[in-house]
Formats: C-alpha cells, structure tokens, sequence
C-alpha cells in the first residue's frame, strides 16, 4: 500500500494509509474507519448476537431472565488507570469488574454491560486489542455480555491513552434486602482478603518508587463470590467492595448510611507483607488503599462463621475473616482496637494519598 | 513482618507499660520531637494506655509545619513560573500558602510534581534541559544529606537546570529554644530517632547538663516509644538528667559521619524562622556560597517575598507544647485535613492532623 502508483506519479492521488498500527482522530469520525475498527477489533473480540444486530441501541431478551418480584439493578462507572497493563490487571478487566463489583454488592446478578471508550490518538492498536479481549474474558468469568458500545478518539494529550466507562444492568432475585443502609448493631464484619493490594500493585507498576515488588492487583468479578455468600441463606445486610478510598472509607460511609458505629480489631485485618512494607516505606496507612476485588459484609453474628465458611471454599475468599462488629453509638463512626490493645479512629482518607516526607 | 510486628507485639507492649505505671510517683510531662513519633504514639492508641500523671505533648518535629509561611509563598510563586517543574515531596503539596496551596497551582496549570527523592528530581532535570527543575528542599537533618547529594551530583555534572528552594532546620537549637522560653513545661525529651540516625547523639549531653533535662533517644514504633518514655520517667524518678540511647537498634553516639560531613560540605547553618514559633537562631541550613547557582531562591528572585500568619491557628503553641490541638476553637471545626487552617494539620507528622484522624474525641 505504501507503493507509489504506477504510470505518471504527478496526477495520481495518493492512497490513504490504512492505520493499523495506531490510533488515528478517523478511528472516532462515524466514517469508514469507525467502521473498520468495530469490525475488525470490537465485534470479534465482544461477539454475541445482541451486539451484533448492530442497531443503535440494544434490545437484552430481559422477559427471559426477569422473575416475578425480581428487581433490577444498574451501575455506571468510569475507569482510568495508569498505566493501563500492570501486575494482575488492565484497564479492561478493570473497566468490566468494576461494574460487576458494583452490581454484586447490592445482591444482583450480573447480566448485560455496555461501554464507551475515549481513545487517545496515537494509542497502539495492539494494546486496544489486548484491552478489549481481556474485558471479554472477565466478562465471560462474571457471567455478562457487552451489548453495547461506543468509541470516541481525541487529540493526542487531551487523554491518558483510554479511558472506559462502563454501565451494568443486573437483577436483583426476589428476596434479597442488602443496602449500605441495612447494617445494624450486633452485626459481624467480615472481609473477604487481604487489603491494599490492587492500590500498592499500580503504585508499583508506575515506575516512579525506588523499589519493586511481586505484588499482584486483585482485579476481580466478585459476582460468583457474592452468590456464594447468599447460598448460605443468611440475611446479608450489607455488601461493599472497598475500592478507592480502601476499607476506611467504605465502612466510614457505610456507618454514616446506617447510623451505626463499627469496631475493628486490627490484628485481625489481613495486610500482605509487601504491602504493609511499602505502605510503612511511603507512609500510607493499608485501610486507606484501593481494592478491586474484596468486599466486606455485614451479617447477623449467628450466620457470621457460616458465611466466612463459605468465602473461604471460594478462591477469590480464601482468606476472608472477622475483622470487627456493629454497635449502637450516638456517633457514626469507625474506631479500631489497635494491636497493642490502644484505640483509635478510622477516618476516610483526605484526599489524594501522599507520600510522606521521612 | 520482620522487624516491625516485634515492635507492635501487644503483650511487650503492656509489659513496659506496667513498668512505667509501677515506677512513676509524680506528675510529669514529656515532649515528644518529633511528628512521626506523635502520628504513632495517637495512632496505636498508646496514649490511652500510659498513665494519667504523664502528659506527652507535641513537639517541633514535623518539617513541614514549621516551614515558614513566606518559604510556601515563594515555592507557590516559582512552581506558577510556565518554565517551572516544581518537585516536592507529597506532604508539601497540600500546605496551604497566604491565598493558595501547589494542589491549587497545578489545577491552574503550573508543572508541580511529586518525587519521591530530591535525586529523582535532578534527574528530571536532566531529561528536561530546556525545562527548570525546582525540588523544595524541607525537612531536618534526617532529609538533608540526600538534598545536599542531589546539589552535589547536580554540580558535578554541570545541571545547570537544577536548584533547591531550601528550607531545613536543625533539632538541637530548638530544643534550646524550648527549654529556654519562661513557662517551659517540658521535663523532658524524647529525642527524634531518625535525626539522630543521621547526626548521632552527641549533640544532646551539653543540652541535658545546661539545662538539667533527661533527653532519650527514641525509636517510632510502640515498644520503641514505650522504652523511651520508660526511660525518661525512670531518670526523672531518679533525679538524673542525661543523654541516654533508647533506639540503639538505629542510632549510635557518633550517627553517620559520611552523611554528616556532606551536610556541611554543602550546608552552612543560618538564623531561621519556624512557622508558629518565630525565629530562633543559628537553627536552620542555607547553601553554602559556592552552591549559590542551585539556589533557588536566588535564581528565582522570590526572597524578598514575606507574609503574615492566619490569625485564628495556634499552631505555634502547639508546636511549643503550650497547648493541645483540642484547645483550639477551630480544630476539627472550620479546620480539618480536607481544608487545613494551619500545617499541622495537613502534615502526616502534623499534631493536629494526627488528633483529627486517630482520636478526635481525646
């Protein structure tokens, strides 16, 4: 194709390029190769027939799946990481697990997602591909189908290569009441891993700290997890996957929501090595960094040993356990039982975490 | 983890401080130097466990609450220069300045970068040479060898895209400025574990004989901090008054030479102003005149910038020791971390910070 034609080059025009390789502004122009870029890159990787009909929006066959006193559910989120490939994830798999994580903890059922890409110009046609195959394959692990989507390109420095936004449609089978709202005192906390890994992984990933480690994101559908949980028959009370903000500000907002204090223990709160080295090193505290695939519940103390049993017989609960209970306090708020038998406030994090000083 | 969970072991813990409940028979009070020692002592909750004779007040220590007013402003009107890459540790970029803070300058569009070494900046500099690389240089002697490094390699090889906005201050001085204000309530110190990795304690024995003060030589973990305040109550229980080594896991009598001797092959020491407290003098570092290219201050032309304090803060008696953040009518009120009045509480060493977060209700 790069080729000049052929027979008096001065009144030939020349052929455009046909831009495999990159991103280019046409990518997102509704043109040709809008086109080429859906068919070539989003329907093969996304495949499904409702996709597929190619319509202007998606028509899920909803009477199939809804049940009398079903309810339905629907989450949006919008998904930038830096970089976008690190240890244990990418932006894809991130874009498609944090909606389904979002669904889960209300008790739903993932079912259908779409998704809207802001591409940079300049963006490796590989690395899209890579991204879009990878939230096809934690689609497939979470049980919901992309049915729609859309795909904008902008000018090269206006974004950080690709940002996704997704929104999920689940269904809430009849019978479920899990809300931020419904914890109450006597309840047990349980946590369903190890903190902080998905937060320290990308810290790492970035390049800028002095060191390295093995940590892995723990970039994950939780949906099966959740199902699990509620196959134990116990009233789950609340779900919430403490991603940005960490477990701090989950169970900070979910005390305010309730109106109800919560005690942690801290000794009982599963920090890996590596994690707790480099938060020391950087002066973070683990309650405060990000995960993308544990979540904590609320449930009755009675049922609390059988839940965490059925975590565990799950691989992405392996480690869940207590780590604190619900009481009755005037003041909404999260307080912790420190290891050395000391008390202390868990308070959400202000703002942008940042390293300290010395 | 290895040498940390040793260090946090409850039950050791307890231990020491049942000793100090056995030994102590009077009211006394202690000033903790620094603010990593402040963050531990709320964070762990170790306050709650000490005996009520024993009052821990805040001391000095925290790099960042004590840089004066007018040093943010002029980082605040360098960082807003277009040719500007203004480098700064995190805690740095939140300490509001008299209008604004470097968050606010780099949501207007000014280059303020985080780094994590003051050798990550210099070599920013050199990957930019059409750009000027400035990293504020705070902190106390703990932070001075490496920003004297990043000033010595940025002379050996010529960047001359690179200078430091300097800031540092040294212990000894302010302890003597504490011990010599009327009204001291301090007895005695907890001596910053991290300075005296660096500087050692051999500064600290004229200071405890002038002045008749126990001064120990602390560590930042909770078995640590309870060894060093058992041993400060234990030579006040006795009447001795001495520099003892409470940390010797860190910290020799001697510290590290090497490092020592690279602050002052880069350093002189200069009168210096503390946020809050006001000048106390021959207490902080300014670059040598040789290093005067790698000024920033200079290079930029802000030092005859100066400024006045918000009228409401008491940060600077707290960072005396006269008071406690709960004293202060607008803690946790109009002041809080999201929207600090003073620095310390942005600070992570910051006292009123470590109150806000770890035990608002104390």
């Amino acid at each position: 194709m790069n080729e000049k034609p052929t027979g008096g080059p001065e009144l030939s025009c020349p052929l455009p390029l046909p831009h495999h390789d990159r991103i280019v502004l046409g990518h997102g122009s509704g043109g040709k190769l809008t086109g080429e870029l859906i068919e070539h890159l989003f329907y093969p990787a996304l495949d499904n027939p409702v996709l597929l009909r190619g319509d202007d929006a998606a028509v899920p066959p909803i009477e199939e799946v809804m049940e009398e006193g079903d309810s339905l559910a629907v989450s949006t989120d919008a998904h930038i990481v830096q970089p976008l490939f690190f240890p244990g994830g990418d932006i894809g798999r991130l874009a498609i697990c944090g909606t389904v994580n979002d669904l889960a903890m209300v008790g739903a059922q993932p079912l259908w997602i779409t998704a809207s890409f802001i591409l940079e110009e300049g963006l490796s046609y590989e690395d899209l591909e890579r991204v879009v195959q990878s939230m096809r394959d934690a689609a497939d692990e979470a049980g919901i189908t992309v049915i729609a989507g859309d795909t904008k390109v902008v000018e090269h420095g206006q974004a950080d290569g690709l940002y996704i936004s997704t929104t999920g449609v689940g269904r809430i089978p009849a019978g479920r009441e899990t809300s931020g709202r419904n914890a109450r005192p006597g309840d047990t906390v349980l946590l369903s891993g190890t903190i902080g890994d998905h937060g320290i992984a990308v810290l790492v990933a970035r390049g800028e700290l002095a060191f390295e480690t093995e940590i892995t994101s723990d970039t994950t559908p939780l949906s099966s997890l959740v199902e699990a949980i509620y196959s134990t028959g116990a009233e789950i009370h609340t779900l919430r996957d403490p991603t940005r903000g960490g477990v701090a500000a989950s169970l900070n907002e979910i005390a305010r929501q309730s109106g109800i204090a919560i005690f942690l223990e801290e000794d009982r709160i599963p920090v890996r090595d590596e994690v707790q080295g480099a938060c020391e090193l950087l002066g973070f505290d683990p309650l405060h960094i990000a995960n993308e695939g544990k979540l904590v519940a609320f449930v009755p103390q009675e049922s609390a040993s059988d839940v965490v049993e059925s975590m565990r017989k799950h691989e992405y609960g392996r480690e869940a356990c207590i780590i604190g209970r619900v009481e009755s306090d005037p003041e909404e708020r999260v307080l912790m039982e420190t290891g050395i038998g000391g008390t202390r406030i868990v308070d959400m994090p202000a703002g942008e975490l940042l390293p300290r000083i010395c | 983890m290895k040498y940390l969970d040793e260090y946090r072991d409850g039950t050791l813990v307890r231990k020491v401080v049942d000793e100090i409940r056995d030994e102590i028979s009077a009211p006394w009070t202690l000033m903790e130097i620094c603010g990593g020692q402040t963050h531990s002592i709320v964070r762990s909750g170790l306050d709650r466990l000490l005996p009520t004779q024993l009052t821990l007040v805040h001391g000095p220590g925290c790099p960042v609450c004590v840089t004066p007013l007018e040093t943010i402003d002029r980082s605040l009107a360098i960082a807003s220069r277009p040719e500007v890459i203004f480098t700064s540790y995190g805690d740095m970029i939140r300490v509001p300045g008299s209008s604004t803070d470097l968050f606010s300058v780099r949501a207007s569009g000014g280059d303020v970068r985080v780094v994590y070494s003051p050798l990550d900046a210099l070599q920013l500099a050199r990957e930019n040479p059409d750009r000027e690389v400035v990293f504020f240089a705070i902190g106390f002697e703990t932070t001075a060898p490496p920003n004297a490094m990043s000033v010595l390699q940025a002379s050996r090889l010529g960047v001359g895209n690179y200078s430091v906005l300097v800031s540092h201050a040294c212990v000894p001085p302010a302890m003597r400025a504490i011990l010599s204000w009327p009204g001291n309530l301090v007895q005695a110190f907890l001596a910053a574990g991290h300075v005296c990795t660096v500087m050692g304690y051999w500064e600290y024995p004229p200071i405890a004989e002038e002045f008749s003060v126990p001064i120990v030589v602390t560590g930042f973990e909770p078995l640590d901090l309870a060894r060093g305040i058992s041993a400060a109550v234990r030579q006040l229980e006795e009447g001795r008054t001495q520099a003892e080594n409470a940390y010797p896991r860190a910290v020799t009598f001697e510290g590290n030479r090497p490092a020592q001797a690279l602050i002052s092959q880069v350093f002189e020491t200069c009168d210096r102003k503390w946020r809050g407290i006001g000048e106390i003098p021959e207490s902080g570092l300014r670059l040598r005149e040789e290093y005067a290219d790698f000024d920033a201050e200079k290079k930029f032309d802000v030092g005859s910038l100066t400024t006045e304090e918000s009228s409401v803060c008491i940060a600077g008696e707290i960072l005396q020791g006269r008071k406690k953040p709960a004293d202060c009518p607008v803690f946790g009120e109009t002041c809080t971390p999201e929207h600090p009045l003073g620095a310390t509480m942005v600070s992570s060493e910051g006292a009123c910070a470590a109150y806000y977060r770890y035990g608002r209700d104390s």
